[in-house]
């Protein structure tokens, strides 16, 4: 069935526009695994998610995030719930990407890691395979837990009890700072460790016998409070050099999620309800960037976004008070919750857009029906309107996003280092 | 009467960071690139086998304080591509090392189980230990396992795994999208576990998966190895290959598992073996005469010599005779991160033995290296090989081989394309994958459910939550 918009895109298309989708189970409402196209028996299955991305893929889409945790959902803020009504259980979400890879092609793949509890060493080296198995198209949504019961499946630290009322209590604004600190340190390390190898390390000098020239391959002698890495990592720099690094990020007292943006990401995800706090939270996260001495980098701010998309809004909006009715709540959430047409919220992005931010990451209510109306409805529309692409123009998520391939900060030889692609040749002659 | 043929079970290693690989043979590829694991995995899904195994390593090794440089440094992460790689094949097992020192068992339960649901049940786990502070100072815990908590560490870790894989029955999904009843069972998953090494409790995120639990392997050989696969293992890697210690090996193995309470058909003994292949067994004998000398240039020969020797050796000649000084006793600090070191527990008698072989041969330490290193290997016609291999495996000195090819990633093209259907015409070798999963193809059953195995651990997982 052809999805091709019904008039030509106009003659030069400011086609900057980034969409991204954020896939979790059935859909980010508790009850879209009720819907019959919600497939729950599947969500364990490789089927499942293969489906999920390469129709993402067939939208163009920049990137989907697979969200991943370390704990049982809950539909409690901070603890188990023991409810029996709602998806349970989930894959690791860098093998789901890693199973995907090789069934895609261009689309860009970022799988959620916890780092409260996990190693930098392992996940910089799983990100960097799933780079290889992407040929370049790997990213890592960093996320932090400061769940205590997700802490005692791992019985190496002790998180305090607390309620989303006690948010701003200094204990809990303390253990955040710590949480984030801990974040942006191993965000570091993984990214030491990617650079750890040069790009030409390995020579295969017949004539000495070497494989790799061993002054290319660095240790990162990474110290912090809560860890220590030696490297050099075991996996050489990956084809992107460094995959992309998000992270999700609210406006907190303690400003440490923004400030994780402003210090170690590559992709920020926000979640503005309006274009005035989309304005603020631009301009918030740009101070934390100019702060952590990073204001010349890149770092695409993407608004989070839950959607729930049908031809007649009102159909929209009945079917969130349904899905409502079967959950037994209203369906609430950190991002702005969008019903409507693939029309109106085109309409909505291009409003948001104006603030400045570089895309959004949609949140399909319903996977199996939100994300096929977002790549067969609002991607023409869009494309219709001239602000998305017409076809993918690049076969890295790096080349997507419009991020250079970032030449490696232990290259002994700057030149040499950035002559591997031209992004990064280009990156030497202007710097 | 002849007692029935035993099936033979073969998988094949993908060669990586050791000597064995020939990187410099013009045919080498890479083994960083995906295409070249995805050609690997796709040759032995292709002849039949029954797995594809990937090592681990979890710091580049060293040699006089300087990252070793002679042979394939670097590799991909497991896990990462043993998932992708159950995208391009539909049967063939795959079989990860995961270390149980620098680890969590949630962590590892949680994604040998998600690689198991990903490949419709093909994951196996070849649970290794460390012990040393060169390897921890890559991750959290640091530090130094006391040797005598490896094993402990790793059987309370295997422990922890398995209570965590068995804490979801399989039954607990309902989905029931008319009423709502999407778990059957509000604590599916509840497990609590006290130990010396592991304090953990709560709830275990991923269903029990097709196999219920992935498949064991243990590699290792020393007693506390032995028994470690004994009482829980489905296989045991072994570098045995040869006939008369294959048999002693496999005997003693094989021996100690009625007192785990367990059947000699419910542990299979598989050695890693090299190959080289020829029209003609000379062919192939000079071929690889050829191969040796490639993995043993004179620089890797002295850089093995200190491996016993525990001294810088640099000076010597490697087309000399071998040094007449002895080895440092030392704590062994030259060579890190390797697994040879700990192959020579007496470096003063294996010192002098090697002097003696070398005299009595008039071997230079290139040819003494070459002469001692090199694994077991098949060399011949493929009708050779085919032969031998069978012999062997009737003979009881193994269950089947896993074979290292010495050339990335094509190196196993030849071995599937002749010796696999030699062995399928004796009836040894299967034409077509019986089962799906790599349990039916080692001939496994399925684990008890959950409910059974977990037995008074769930319960008391239950109680307590």
């Amino acid at each position: 069935m052809s999805t091709a918009p019904s008039a030509p895109p106009s003659p030069e298309p400011d086609s900057s526009l980034r969409l991204a989708v954020a896939l979790d189970g059935a859909g980010w409402h508790p009850a879209a695994w009720r819907e019959p196209v919600a497939r729950p028996r599947d969500l364990l299955t490789a089927g499942y998610w293969t489906d999920l991305v390469t129709e993402a893929e067939r939208g163009l889409l920049d990137f989907v995030t697979i969200e991943d945790a370390l704990g049982l959902q809950s539909s409690h803020f901070t603890e188990p719930d023991g409810r029996t009504d709602q998806v349970r259980g989930r894959l690791d979400a860098v093998l789901i990407a890693a199973r995907v890879a090789p069934l895609t092609s261009r689309i860009g793949l970022l799988p959620t890691v916890v780092v409260t509890h996990t190693e930098p060493f392992h996940i910089s080296k799983a990100i960097a395979t799933l780079d290889y198995v992407s040929t370049g198209r790997a990213g890592v949504r960093v996320q932090v837990s400061a769940r205590r019961n997700e802490a005692a499946h791992f019985g190496r630290r002790t998180l305090p009890s607390f309620r989303p009322e006690d948010l701003e209590s200094p204990a809990v604004q303390e253990l955040t700072l710590d949480l984030f600190d801990e974040a942006a340190d191993y965000v570091e390390a993984v990214r030491r460790l990617w650079d750890s190898w040069e790009d030409d390390a390995e020579i295969r000098d017949v004539a000495t016998g070497r494989f790799v020239d061993r002054d290319k391959l660095h240790y990162i002698d990474f110290e912090s409070r809560h860890f220590s890495v030696k490297g050099p990592s075991i996996t050489p720099r990956p084809p992107q050099g460094q995959p992309p690094v998000g992270a999700l990020a609210h406006g907190t007292v303690t400003g440490a999620p923004f400030r994780l943006l402003g210090r170690s990401a590559d992709l920020g995800f926000v979640t503005p309800h309006d274009t005035g706090q989309a304005r603020a939270t631009v301009a918030a996260v740009r101070a934390e960037q100019e702060a952590a001495g990073r204001a010349g980098e890149p770092l695409r701010l993407f608004a989070d976004l839950v959607v729930f998309l049908d031809d007649d809004p009102a159909a929209a909006a009945a079917r969130k008070e349904r899905l409502d009715g079967l959950a037994g709540y209203p369906y609430t959430s950190d991002a702005r919750i969008f019903t409507g047409t693939a029309s109106q919220l085109a309409d909505l992005l291009q409003e948001f857009g104006e603030a400045g931010l570089t895309g959004f990451r949609l949140r399909p209510a319903v996977a199996g029906h939100d994300l096929p109306a977002i790549t067969r409805g609002l991607v023409p529309e869009l494309q219709h309107r001239g602000v998305f692409r017409q076809a993918y123009e690049a076969d890295t998520l790096r080349g997507l996003l419009g991020l250079q391939r970032p030449a490696g900060r232990y290259a002994t030889d700057g030149a040499l280092a950035g002559a591997a692609t031209a992004a990064a040749a280009d990156a030497v002659a202007t710097a | 009467m002849s007692k029935p043929r035993k099936q033979i079970h073969l998988a094949a290693h993908f060669p990586g960071v050791n000597n064995t690989t020939v990187w410099s043979d013009p045919a080498a590829g890479s083994h960083i690139e995906f295409s070249s694991f995805a050609h690997f995995a796709r040759t032995a899904e292709r002849a039949k086998f029954d797995f594809l195994f990937l090592a681990e390593g979890l710091r580049l090794r060293e040699q006089g304080g300087k990252i070793y440089d002679l042979d394939v440094v670097g590799r991909p992460d497991t896990f990462t591509v043993l998932s992708a790689l159950a995208a391009v094949t539909e049967h063939l097992g795959l079989t990860g090392t995961i270390n149980s020192t620098f680890n969590e068992p949630y962590e590892v339960a949680r994604q040998f189980a998600s690689l198991d649901h990903l490949s419709d049940g093909r994951a196996a786990w070849n649970v290794v230990t460390s012990w040393d502070a060169f390897t921890g100072e890559n991750f959290r815990r640091g530090g130094f396992l006391p040797k005598e908590e490896r094993y402990s560490r790793a059987r309370e870790f295997l422990a922890t795994a398995n209570e965590l894989f068995d804490s979801w029955h399989g039954d607990e999904i309902a989905a029931d999208q008319e009423t709502g009843t999407f778990l059957r069972d509000a604590q599916a998953g509840a497990f609590v576990h006290r130990g010396q090494h592991f304090d953990i409790e709560g709830r275990f995120n991923v269903p029990r998966s097709p196999q219920g639990r992935p498949v064991i392997f243990q590699a290792g050989d020393s007693e506390e190895g032995r028994e470690f696969a004994a009482a829980g293992a489905d296989a045991i890697f072994s570098r045995y290959a040869t006939l008369k210690e294959g048999q002693a090996f496999y005997a003693d193995v094989k021996g100690r598992l009625a007192r785990h309470g367990r059947t000699p058909d419910q542990l299979l003994i598989l050695p890693a073996a090299t190959f080289v292949l020829g029209d003609t067994d000379a062919e192939a004998e000079e071929l690889a005469r050829e191969v040796r000398r490639q993995q043993v240039s004179g620089a890797t020969a002295l850089k093995h010599l200190e491996f016993v020797w525990n001294r810088d050796l640099s000076a010597y000649d490697p087309d000399g005779p071998l040094p007449d000084i002895d080895p440092d006793l030392g704590e062994h600090t030259l060579a890190r991160g390797r697994a040879q070191v700990r192959m020579y527990r007496d470096p003063l008698a294996t010192a002098r033995e090697w002097r003696e072989l070398a005299a009595a041969n008039k071997w230079s330490i290139r040819d003494l290296v070459i002469e001692t290193g090199s694994r077991q290997a098949f060399v011949g016609s493929a009708a050779t090989v085919a032969d031998t291999i069978d012999a062997f495996v009737q003979a009881d000195a193994s269950d089947g081989f896993i074979l290292v090819p010495h050339i990335t990633p094509g190196g196993l093209d030849v071995f599937a394309d002749t010796v696999v259907p030699l062995l399928q015409e004796r009836g040894v070798f299967r034409t077509e994958y019986e089962g799906t999963t790599l349990r039916d193809h080692l001939g496994l059953a399925q684990p008890p459910s959950g409910a059974a195995a977990a037995g008074s651990a769930a319960g008391d997982a239950r109680a307590a939550s």
